[in-house]
């Protein structure tokens, strides 16, 4: 696996984990340290006691050094721990009492104040105490050295111990680290994924800044965000209104064409002429609806994030439109039949009108002639517009196929079309909160159902 | 030359049961069933004492031949700390002696369940085990006694010799502590416990005591009449042998009674460690201490006892034993002992 793609959250953990292992070493040899210490402490405190004991207890005299071991010196040391006591208590190289093969310390300037060391003695080891005492033989001072030493069992009983219980708490910190560290990863990506959970539930027509509350650690991510939704909002809107811009141009000119198309077509004999110039009037008004198309579904695109909010009523909308499509009806011998109720939605007049023609647009293309194209607006729990004709259908294909930018029915190979009517349509269905969809008719044709939200 | 084969074979024939130390008596148990690995005690308990343990053991472990050597304490020590002889097992009443010998590494480890069940106070470390706890006590006889009160503690005791000197004077018996190892091992840890040592010592003194080096002798002499009291005499040997004479009492003294632990360790120059251990256990086992208190009439260890009798001091088995036998120590007290004896 890729480094830089390891989960943050594993990352996390890993390296805290790593830190708690580490510390939790750290505090068992702490505790080991601390604790040998003061084992050792304990003992050389008691050995040092003994040792000055035995040395308060040595009188000189005429006839030598006299010892008169103190009973609680070797006790103390037997209640401390059960271990092994040995002593040895010289002049000089000559031992007056005690074992003579117990080692002296390694320095001989052994003072008043006990020194302490360890030393390998008989099959073991063991801890001693030295001091050095000056008694008066026959008037001249001599220095005694009393040397108590102890072996280091009970030391060691209590070093094995603490060393149980210094690695159960290593052990129950280093637990308690991973099960925190666990909830620490927890909440320091939690903003995180609460962003990405934000930023992945948008639609894709969703081009809004992004305006969760973050940390300030990614306000940069935030920031850079923004701007390059920013920057695609702006690219997208320069594209529509290029699109705009580009059908304007075209359909004045078209118009033109049309209009000298028309003149010529009355005024030329020649049925030839008449028959080119009756396909190019065709042509061109196909090119003019088709930049009226783009020019509509650019104004729907552009406004669909700020809609205009106004009471629009359809009823009169929808008997503009069936006035304005007469004379195209009239030419296929259609007849348009409107059943409307008196509705008045809120939303965006422009952005209906656009849907409203190019429903009935679709419906007069697709209807053959000598038929009825009729529309309905009634009150349903919405506004419902429904535009019925007895065309070809869908050929199976469902709504959302058919509402697709650029597509077109696979049956209508036949008929001259940009393929955004639909698109058109639901998209404006889609910024009003309505829906759109079409269904076969009974008796064959399709039925267009456009679903607005009333006011 | 037949002088020289004489001596040879009296040297042949000491070290072959002794090998330097002085023995006083080797018994060999032969085993109950085929014969296989023998184990060798060194002890300072009379055979006849122990004989129903060894016999019980044997029984229990058969092919087990058991060889029971018995010697004085001082001799005992000296056999391991001297000689290094092979014995698998070292029973001795000288707790300090023992201490000694486990202090200084002469004793191997020994864990077992039963050792390890042991109360702190009757063993030390893995080394050493107390199996049975004998009070040190005052024999008296009453009928010499006469009208007098039996003494309870130390200071009437010192109040009664002082009172009656005549009826004392030369039948007052105690331990040789410059001969014996028990006597010079109980004076000392009375010295431990009380002043009223000295001062008895100085009574003592005044009567001319008789000094014994062991326990039977003293209660022999009781018996007998020679005395009218002992003082310090093991309580396991006098109670069963004074139990059919209503004339003589054994009292354990109020203020404090001693209490000597018999205790047992494997040398480790053992040649079967795995056997004394195994008898050791089997003196701890329940059975054991069964047979120690019927048979061999010493009383096992029992905290229960000791708690029951608050004037029982059972004596420490921890490296202040060692401090008496420190030669200048040992000295010291022995010139105070003759000093307080001969005080008049």
């Amino acid at each position: 696996m890729n480094r830089a793609s390891v989960s943050l959250r594993l990352r996390l953990v890993l390296q805290l984990l790593g830190i708690a292992a580490v510390l939790a070493i750290v505090l068992y040899f702490t505790v080991r340290t601390v604790a040998d210490e003061a084992a050792e402490a304990t003992q050389d405190g008691v050995l040092g006691a003994a040792t000055l004991a035995i040395s308060e207890s040595l009188q000189g005299g005429d006839d030598g050094v006299n010892v008169d071991l103190p009973y609680e010196a070797f006790s103390i040391l037997g209640s401390i721990s059960a271990d092994r006591v040995f002593y040895r208590i010289t002049t000089g190289d000559d031992t007056l009492t005690g074992y003579p093969d117990l080692p002296q310390p390694p320095k001989t300037d052994a003072a008043a104040a006990p020194v302490f060391y360890t030393m390998p003695y008989r099959d073991t080891e063991v801890r001693i105490a030295a001091v050095v005492r000056t008694v008066l033989v026959a008037r001249k001072p001599v220095p005694v050295m009393v040397m108590v030493a102890q072996t280091r069992q009970g030391q060691e009983a209590i070093a094995q111990s603490v060393a149980q219980r210094a690695a159960a708490i290593g052990l129950g910190s280093f637990v308690l680290a991973a099960a925190l560290s666990l909830l620490t990863a927890g909440n320091v990506l939690g903003p995180i994924n609460r962003l990405a959970d934000a930023v992945g539930r948008r639609g894709p027509q969703d081009l809004r800044a992004v305006d969760h509350p973050t940390p300030v650690e990614l306000r940069p991510l935030i920031t850079a965000l923004n701007g390059f939704i920013a920057r695609l909002r702006g690219a997208l809107s320069r594209t529509e209104t290029f699109i705009a811009e580009a059908a304007h141009h075209i359909r004045t000119p078209l118009a033109t064409v049309r209009a000298r198309a028309e003149i010529a077509l009355r005024q030329s004999n020649s049925e030839e002429t008449r028959e080119t110039l009756r396909a190019v009037i065709r042509a061109v008004e196909e090119s003019s609806r088709s930049a009226g198309q783009l020019l509509d579904h650019a104004t729907v695109v552009a406004r669909s994030d700020r809609l205009a909010d106004e009471a629009v009523d359809l009823a009169r909308l929808i008997a503009a439109q069936s006035e304005a499509f007469a004379p195209t009806a009239d030419l296929k011998d259609l007849t348009i039949r409107m059943s409307v109720e008196p509705v008045v939605v809120q939303g965006d007049r422009a952005l209906i009108e656009a849907a409203l023609r190019n429903l009935i647009d679709n419906a007069v293309k697709y209807s053959p002639p000598e038929t009825t194209v009729e529309l309905t607006l009634r009150r349903d729990g919405a506004a419902v517009v429904e535009v019925a004709d007895r065309g070809r259908g869908l050929g199976g294909q469902g709504t959302s196929r058919l509402t697709k930018r650029f597509a077109r029915g696979e049956n209508a190979s036949d008929v001259i079309g940009s393929g955004l009517g639909l698109t058109i349509v639901s998209e404006v269905a889609a910024a009003h909160g309505g829906r759109f969809e079409i269904v076969d008719r009974e008796g064959g044709g399709t039925c267009a159902r456009l679903l607005l939200p009333l006011a | 030359m037949r002088a020289f084969v004489v001596a040879l074979g009296l040297i042949l024939l000491l070290g072959s049961v002794a090998g330097g130390f002085t023995v006083e008596e080797e018994v060999l148990f032969p085993p109950a069933g085929q014969p296989g690995r023998e184990l060798s005690i060194l002890s300072t308990t009379d055979t006849d004492v122990m004989r129903p343990v060894i016999e019980a053991f044997q029984a229990a472990n058969p092919g087990i031949a058991i060889s029971y050597t018995v010697a004085n304490s001082q001799e005992v020590y000296a056999a391991i700390n001297d000689e290094g002889k092979a014995f698998d097992l070292v029973i001795s009443s000288a707790m300090d002696l023992q201490m000694k010998l486990a202090n200084d590494g002469f004793a191997a480890p020994v864990r077992s369940a039963l050792s390890e069940a042991l109360p702190g106070w009757a063993r030390w470390q893995d080394r050493l085990f107390a199996f049975a706890q004998e009070n040190v006590v005052l024999i008296v006889s009453r009928k010499a006694l006469g009208a007098h009160q039996l003494p309870q503690t130390r200071r009437d005791l010192i109040e009664l010799l002082r009172d009656d000197p005549g009826l004392f004077r030369g039948r007052i018996g105690t331990y040789d502590p410059a001969r014996s190892g028990a006597g010079y091992l109980f004076a000392t840890q009375d010295v431990r416990q009380s002043d009223s040592f000295w001062r008895l010592a100085e009574v003592l003194g005044g009567l001319s005591p008789r000094l014994y080096t062991s326990s039977n002798e003293m209660i022999s002499d009781l018996k007998h009449g020679r005395l009218v009291l002992a003082y310090n005499v093991l309580g396991s040997y006098a109670g069963p042998r004074l139990a059919d004479n209503k004339d003589d009492v054994v009292v354990e003294l109020e203020d404090y009674t001693l209490t000597l632990l018999r205790t047992g360790l494997v040398p480790r120059t053992a040649r079967h460690p795995e056997l004394g251990g195994a008898f050791l256990d089997f003196l701890l086992s329940p059975n054991g201490r069964q047979l120690i208190r019927e048979k061999a009439g010493l009383p096992p260890i029992d905290g229960a006892a000791l708690f029951a009798s608050p004037h029982l001091r059972p004596m420490r088995l921890d490296p202040g034993l060692l401090v008496f036998l420190d030669a200048f120590k040992r000295k010291a007290f022995l010139d105070e002992w003759e000093s307080a004896l001969n005080r008049k």
